[in-house]
């Protein structure tokens, strides 16, 4: 059949079938993601540039309360995605109820996780770090820190935000499951960063 | 008349239909797997055997949740493999940098001006 042909039997003009039998929707947010990931790789190689680079980093991460604190934002973080997961096949099968029930536990989750690692950054603020200042070696410790864990944080407050938003029209009937696929992808996105962020950020910088 | 769809309607390949334990036990593989980073934190290895594991770690509890918690397992197999091709290949682009830091860091090679080198 000709284009002309297939324009003529289709009202809004020349269709062609999805890439990879991906819905466009989804497709879109895998784009999304591989730039994303793209960004969050470029600052994680720029830190290890200078880290490697400084010979005077600072490894002032305590067991307590910093390591502690990671650990539990960790568990949170994939235990959210494990409820993200969940509340998407409850909305795949048809339970709305159950579906959005599991999305705000997820954005629960994640709001808990912002308030851990805000607690966290004041506590280092309170010990003088700074973006452009700390009291144990090179300054740019600091600046790197902030900027890393800060573009999480930004990822994870806009998922809390985007959950909450696609939940609420969900559960209205103005959205579809689909809808929670796509959030959720994204939400499994930003807890995938963190299995990143923690080793290189964290770990590698524990008081020894 | 009739909006037309965005695409041709066509059935996606991740059905979410997987048993819920099967979620629970790559749920706590992942676990696990970030707890095994917290030991490598306090393991008497070198900075850099420390880094080389718990990079390996990280890229085994992505896996898990790229291929199953996102459902690219699901998806059809050249989707696979676009986006791991496609991700990869820019990853290792920015690998590029590295030979600089080192050189940075070691003063070799031509770090320093050489003397009776041309200027």
């Amino acid at each position: 059949m000709s284009q002309a042909d297939m324009a003529m039997h289709h009202p809004g003009g020349v269709m062609t079938e999805p890439a990879f039998a991906v819905p466009a929707r989804k497709m879109a947010i895998w784009l999304f993601i591989i730039a994303d990931a793209a960004t969050f790789a470029a600052c994680l190689v720029a830190y290890g540039f200078l880290r490697n680079g400084s010979p005077s980093w600072p490894t002032p991460f305590k067991f307590s309360p910093t390591v502690i604190n990671a650990m539990v934002m960790t568990f949170i973080l994939i235990t959210s995605s494990l409820t993200m997961l969940l509340g998407v096949r409850a909305g795949k099968a048809g339970d709305r109820a159950a579906a959005f029930r599991f999305t705000v536990i997820t954005a629960v989750a994640g709001i808990v996780f912002a308030l851990l690692h805000l607690r966290e950054w004041m506590g280092m603020i309170h010990e003088g770090v700074t973006l452009f200042h700390n009291p144990w070696g090179t300054a740019l410790f600091g600046a790197s820190f902030f900027s890393i864990t800060g573009l999480h944080l930004t990822h994870v407050v806009g998922g809390v935000v985007a959950l909450l938003v696609v939940g609420g029209r969900y559960k209205a009937g103005r959205m579809n499951a689909d809808h929670l696929e796509v959030v959720g992808l994204y939400w499994h996105f930003v807890d995938l960063v963190w299995m990143f962020v923690v080793p290189f950020v964290y770990l590698l910088n524990v008081a020894r | 008349m009739v909006d037309a769809p965005d695409v041709l309607q066509t059935e996606p390949a991740a059905q979410y239909t997987d048993s819920l334990g099967k979620y629970i036990v790559i749920y706590l593989c992942i676990l696990a797997l970030a707890g095994v980073q917290f030991v490598f934190a306090y393991s008497g290895v070198h900075a850099g055997g420390r880094f080389a594991r718990m990079f390996l770690v990280a890229l085994a509890e992505g896996g898990l949740a790229l291929l199953f918690f996102m459902h690219l397992w699901a998806e059809k197999r050249g989707f696979l493999l676009f986006v791991l091709v496609f991700t990869g290949f820019v990853l290792a682009a920015m690998q590029y940098g590295w030979t600089d830091s080192n050189r940075m860091e070691r003063g070799v090679p031509n770090s320093q001006p050489q003397i009776g080198s041309v200027r």
